[in-house]
């Protein structure tokens, strides 16, 4: 597996910047979170990666040039969930999932083999084999969030962007998401992903970028250290950790707010 | 699924051809089509050969570019209200080619008034594409069509205006209301293959179009070519939806009561529902040729009249639908 690597990626529209020079290097095997404030450019950066909007700089795996591939190409290598999921038509769960393999030369009918396993074990993944014949426009918030991820997972690529997967989602299946997106690191993937939960962020992220107002102020490990340095500057809010080595994150109300 | 569908719907086109071809004033009459093909009577031959076979193939292929296009460009949109009639391609079309009436392009060459067509249909699909993509948004695609459907609507009502003769204006009015009567197989030979050619461009994106229906941008990490599916519709709407009005005129609401009535079968998928679509739209218009044929009415009554009387009130339905969850 190769490193994703970010060089000085900057995404300007209409005369602002809304990127800054992002440089970076993102290991495999690993899940990589961005973290920062609303507006501090993170589904942006996201985004620019997955080459969905225009930028400048660099989007390297190992020595292949993301944004010289033709748009197959890349998404066999690359794989994105938005946040937000644009679901049009009354199209069966398993066959929105199985658009996951269009990469791969599938389509929803025309299914191989590896696809029919690829798409079982995404759904299984993410709890939706029971979804399978719903239609995707009948399912809650929550539920569209499952069957998007494992559309995205049903790509089988070497890197995953997510950004706020978990957002829609109970507790329960937080931790089912973020525990599926931990073992597709685990398996050696480049996991990057969007989160607002800091303490999802602090159990399950083993490396963190920190963005602030478009830019990137620290690249480190998910350690108590880092947050306990970086938390307070990006958010004004002194995060507790819980003490039973769970490395749950919390914050507390002010009380003189 | 789908190849079912589309074998019944392909059998029941050529039956409804067959029946139609052997339908006329005066009843059913197979015997007609078996002396046409032993060549036994020349009358059978001209009504046959010269009226009807003309006129049945001119309604199936104009049905199919419809239902085809109405298919494609909602795919495209995202969008079951998209359609050549409701957002202004077809007036679009209409105009281009009673312009090129009206400023005697026409007669320099017969390719003229379908390139005319074309190229106004085209036009107005990449405006309507343009406006998609920054809009997003439903009701301001329909009121772009809505606008765009108005300013050709106005411009042909210019033409009306200065109509050099009453003649010319009696040629304009056919054109706005659409009909596929007194065609030749010559008038076929120019606008058949332009359908064709459309048609391919689109179904070479179908795909692309079931792609779509997860959004651009996730269908864009997926591998979709945004630009080069826009591109592919909208010159594929362009060529079949104006070789289709320069055939018969504008005919409206095959385009959306034709992919609305194929989707349930189809599992909703845009791809999967766009050949269905043009079998269906054919269909259709060959069947309410057929009914326009045998109505007992002084002056036959425009296929365009009937189409819009049949699919005004499934487009409303459509609209009604809309507004309840889990329906698009």
């Amino acid at each position: 597996m190769s490193d994703l690597i970010l060089d000085a990626l900057t995404v300007r529209a209409g005369g602002t910047t809304l990127l800054d020079g992002i440089t970076a290097t993102i290991a495999p095997g690993r899940l990589t979170a961005i973290v920062g404030p609303n507006g501090a450019g993170k589904s942006t950066l996201l985004r620019a990666i997955a080459n969905i909007i225009p930028s400048s700089g660099g989007i390297r795996f190992g020595d292949t040039d993301l944004k010289a591939l033709k748009p197959l190409e890349r998404a066999r290598r690359l794989a994105y969930l938005p946040q937000a999921h644009e679901l049009a038509w009354d199209i069966s769960v398993a066959d929105m999932v199985a658009l996951g393999r269009f990469a791969h030369g599938a389509v929803p009918g025309r299914l191989a083999a590896a696809d029919q396993a690829a798409i079982a074990e995404a759904m299984e993944a993410t709890g939706c084999a029971s979804l399978a014949d719903r239609a995707v426009t009948s399912l809650s918030g929550g539920e569209q969030a499952l069957a998007c991820l494992a559309r995205v997972l049903a790509a089988d690529t070497p890197v995953l962007l997510a950004d706020e997967p978990a957002a829609a989602l109970d507790p329960a299946n937080q931790y089912r998401v973020m525990e599926c997106l931990a073992a597709r690191a685990a398996a050696g993937c480049t996991v990057v992903v969007v989160l607002h939960d800091l303490s999802l962020v602090a159990q399950f992220a083993d490396s963190i970028l920190w963005l602030h107002e478009r830019r990137l102020t620290a690249h480190g490990p998910a350690s108590l250290a880092e947050f306990e340095r970086h938390v307070p500057a990006l958010f004004a809010r002194t995060p507790g950790f819980t003490t039973d080595g769970s490395k749950a994150l919390y914050f507390r109300r002010d009380p003189n707010s | 699924m789908t190849l079912r569908l589309n074998f019944l719907l392909a059998l029941l086109l050529l039956l409804a051809a067959l029946f139609a071809l052997m339908t006329g004033p005066d009843g059913v009459s197979p015997r007609l089509i078996t002396d046409w093909l032993n060549g036994s009577d020349s009358a059978a031959s001209i009504i046959i050969a010269d009226i009807r076979l003309p006129r049945v193939l001119a309604a199936a292929v104009v049905g199919a570019s419809l239902g085809l296009c109405g298919a494609a460009l909602q795919a495209l949109t995202r969008n079951p209200l998209a359609e050549p009639g409701i957002l202004g391609v077809s007036a679009a079309a209409t105009l281009g080619a009673t312009a090129t009436l009206y400023f005697g392009l026409a007669n320099l060459s017969p390719w003229i008034l379908p390139l005319g067509a074309i190229a106004a249909a085209a036009l107005v699909t990449a405006l309507l594409a343009a406006v998609a993509v920054r809009t997003q948004g439903m009701a301001s695609l329909i009121l772009t069509g809505v606008g765009l459907s108005s300013l050709a609507g106005a411009l042909m009502a210019l033409i009306l205006n200065f109509a050099p003769n009453p003649f010319s204006l009696s040629d304009l009015v056919n054109w706005t209301l659409g009909s596929v009567a007194n065609r030749s197989l010559s008038d076929l030979a120019i606008s058949a293959p332009l359908i064709l050619l459309g048609s391919l461009l689109l179904l070479s994106q179908r795909a692309n179009l079931s792609l779509l229906s997860i959004g651009e941008a996730a269908a864009t990490a997926h591998g979709l070519d945004g630009r080069k599916t826009r591109l592919f519709v909208i010159a594929g709407t362009g060529i079949a939806t104006g070789a289709a009005v320069a055939l018969a005129g504008a005919v409206g609401f095959v385009g959306i009561v034709a992919p609305h009535l194929v989707r349930p079968w189809t599992g909703h998928d845009p791809g999967r529902a766009l050949l269905p679509s043009a079998w269906l739209g054919a269909l259709l218009l060959v069947l309410a040729d057929l009914l326009v044929r045998l109505l007992p009415t002084d002056n036959e009554l425009r296929l365009g009249v009937v189409a819009a009387l049949a699919g005004a009130p499934i487009f409303m339905a459509i609209v009604l639908r809309r507004g309840r969850p889990g329906h698009v």
